[in-house]
């Protein structure tokens, strides 16, 4: 055998790392980004000329187990059709034996990047409304996410939020509602999920999720009984991290902590026990809603000073500008009394 | 288009197996753990030899007397049974327990009584030392942990692809795909001054046309790959070390 050169061995490194796209209709021009189970990559498509992202498992399917959960994320994408939910164009088996599936490429930067630029609290808060709204449309739908964190959540250049990596995504109700379609059947897709297929859980009984923002229930690994407020655990840390515990913020009150309207809005969505959490997102999404309108929210009943130092601060520009005129009306009977 | 199904199986494709070398070095039939010894044996030998020659010092007699009564102490005394792969890789493994093995005098001076009963292997320890004097690795006696996990794992890449290129080239063989071969030989594993510069050179040389240097190249790669990663999954004994292995073997770690 002959002696292979580290130029040799990165040269095979790299031919062998690359998908091998021939017999499709992508074209690769560069890799974006890897994550747990694979890789994503820019490609061309050469039919329609546009580009898109392709996601590609690294490794050969020999049991057909990753082709089943790459493309069962497929179809939980095909099943939401959502400006805040990354379609999915295309999914098969290349020539080397590795599944992949294509998406739309969005530009843009990950929630946890794209935070550090926001400071006001404000503007953290609409792009976790847009969260909210795409979650709350999945759960419409029957669906799932069990894996929402910053690193999931893409923010593109005109403000688009997109949720992202569906890959641990949990189907609820598999009947689609009437006016929605199913996914070609030349697609391959799998119609129907085996409890035992949960792609939640490995084979060796690992959960996947991601600690701290995964729902107690969820790191328990009771995998059967999770519902939405799973999401919702998962969506109050994503609070946390807006308002303050992973950048820090200005909120609307000028303060650098997060206010306690907001934390108490994180805390029940955060709630150990999921009876105790918001019953649904728009729930949730409503008292974002009404913190940011200068209403009180439900999961935070105030006291007597807190409730008029809102009211003033929700309508400090009218006292303001009474408080301007009776001033001004003071000092006018002043003067002309003297 | 290349039709590339004919050979290898109904597939044409080389044939992937799931054995696990270390599961089945803790197998009770001899005849298994046999096999296990010369599948772990053929893709570590290379590296644990030129580690100990250059780590440890040892003369090449010493290193080659080492390195055999290693892999035979390795079955011998079961010490596999204790690799766990969620406390360690299984170089990092391994290369502890040379340590020790190297380290121990007593067990050393024991070597030559021991080495008769005890199962060896056939080496090539005349090509490992040109290897050795080929490109010097940059590796010290006093070198670090982390410099010496990084010269083991290159040199496990380097043992590991070695092997897969020759699996790949009795596989290219018997199906009659010999200009296949020698294309992915001459384009991905000759150094860059004695490589052609382009598919349109290859195609003059070997007088086919440039869309089949592409096709063939395609097939080689893609074999390659699946050659090599069967290799590497008979080194784990789990999917997800396979996984995270493979994963490492070809550069695509999570970012």
């Amino acid at each position: 055998m002959n002696w292979l050169s580290d130029e040799a061995i990165s040269r095979l490194q790299l031919a062998s790392a690359l998908p091998d796209l021939g017999g499709t209709r992508y074209r690769l021009v560069e890799r974006v980004g890897s994550g747990g189970m694979g890789t994503v990559y820019l490609a061309e498509d050469s039919i329609l000329r546009r580009r898109v992202a392709l996601k590609i498992f690294d490794l050969p399917d020999e049991q057909g187990e990753l082709r089943a959960r790459l493309l069962r994320e497929a179809h939980v994408l095909a099943r939401l059709e959502h400006p805040g939910i990354v379609p999915v164009h295309d999914a098969g088996t290349l020539a080397d034996g590795r599944v992949f599936y294509a998406m739309k490429f969005v530009q843009g930067e990950r929630l946890d990047e794209h935070v550090k630029r926001l400071d006001a609290l404000s503007d953290r808060l609409r792009v976790f409304q847009r969260i909210c709204e795409a979650v709350a449309f999945a759960h419409a739908r029957g669906i799932l996410h069990r894996d929402l964190k910053p690193e999931n959540i893409m923010v593109g250049p005109f403000g688009e939020v997109l949720v992202m990596d569906w890959g641990v995504a949990k189907i609820l109700r598999d009947a689609p509602a009437a006016n929605e379609q199913e996914p070609p059947q030349d697609m391959g897709l799998p119609r129907n999920t085996a409890p035992h297929a949960d792609p939640l859980k490995t084979a060796h009984g690992t959960i996947l999720g991601t600690p701290g923002y995964m729902a107690p229930e969820q790191a328990r690994g009771e995998v059967d009984s999770l519902d939405e407020r799973a999401d919702i655990y998962s969506l109050g840390a994503l609070l946390k991290f807006l308002s303050g515990s992973g950048e820090p913020v200005r909120t609307l009150e000028g303060s650098e902590s997060a206010p306690k309207a907001v934390a108490a809005i994180s805390a029940t969505a955060m709630a150990k026990e999921p009876s105790s959490r918001y019953a649904s997102v728009s729930d949730m999404a409503q008292d974002v809603s009404r913190y940011l309108d200068g209403l009180s929210v439900s999961a935070y009943p105030e006291n007597v000073v807190e409730r008029a130092a809102r009211l003033a601060y929700r309508y400090r520009v009218a006292i303001g500008l009474v408080l301007a005129y009776l001033v001004v009306r003071t000092l006018l009977l002043l003067w002309f009394r003297r | 288009m290349v039709e590339d199904t004919k050979i290898g199986g109904p597939s044409g494709k080389f044939p992937v197996t799931r054995w696990s070398a270390v599961l089945a070095a803790r197998s009770e039939d001899p005849a298994e753990r046999s096999r296990a010894l010369e599948a772990i044996a053929a893709a570590y030998w290379k590296p644990i030899y030129k580690y100990i020659r250059i780590r440890w010092g040892k003369s090449n007699e010493d290193a080659k007397d080492l390195t055999q009564d290693f892999f035979a102490t390795l079955f011998e005394k079961e010490y596999l049974h204790d690799f766990d792969p969620a406390k360690a890789r299984l170089r990092t493994f391994l290369r502890i327990c040379i340590d020790r093995f190297v380290a121990n005098d007593a067990k050393a001076a024991k070597r030559l009584k021991r080495g008769g009963g005890a199962e060896h292997v056939a080496l090539d320890f005349d090509g490992a030392e040109v290897e050795l004097s080929t490109a010097q690795p940059l590796l010290s006696s006093s070198a670090s942990v982390e410099l010496v996990d990084d010269f083991i794992e290159k040199e496990f890449v380097r043992s590991l692809f070695g092997l897969a290129v020759e699996d790949l080239r009795k596989f290219c063989n018997s199906g009659g795909k010999q200009v296949h071969f020698q294309l992915f030989e001459i384009y991905d594993l000759e150094s860059d001054g004695e490589r052609p510069a382009s598919y349109a050179e290859l195609a003059r040389k070997f007088k086919i046309a440039p869309t089949d240097v592409t096709n063939y190249l395609a097939f080689t790669r893609r074999e390659f790959r699946r050659i090599a990663l069967a290799r590497l999954r008979e080194m784990t004994t789990s999917d997800d070390e396979f996984r995270r292995e493979a994963r490492a073997m070809f550069g695509v770690d999570p970012e």
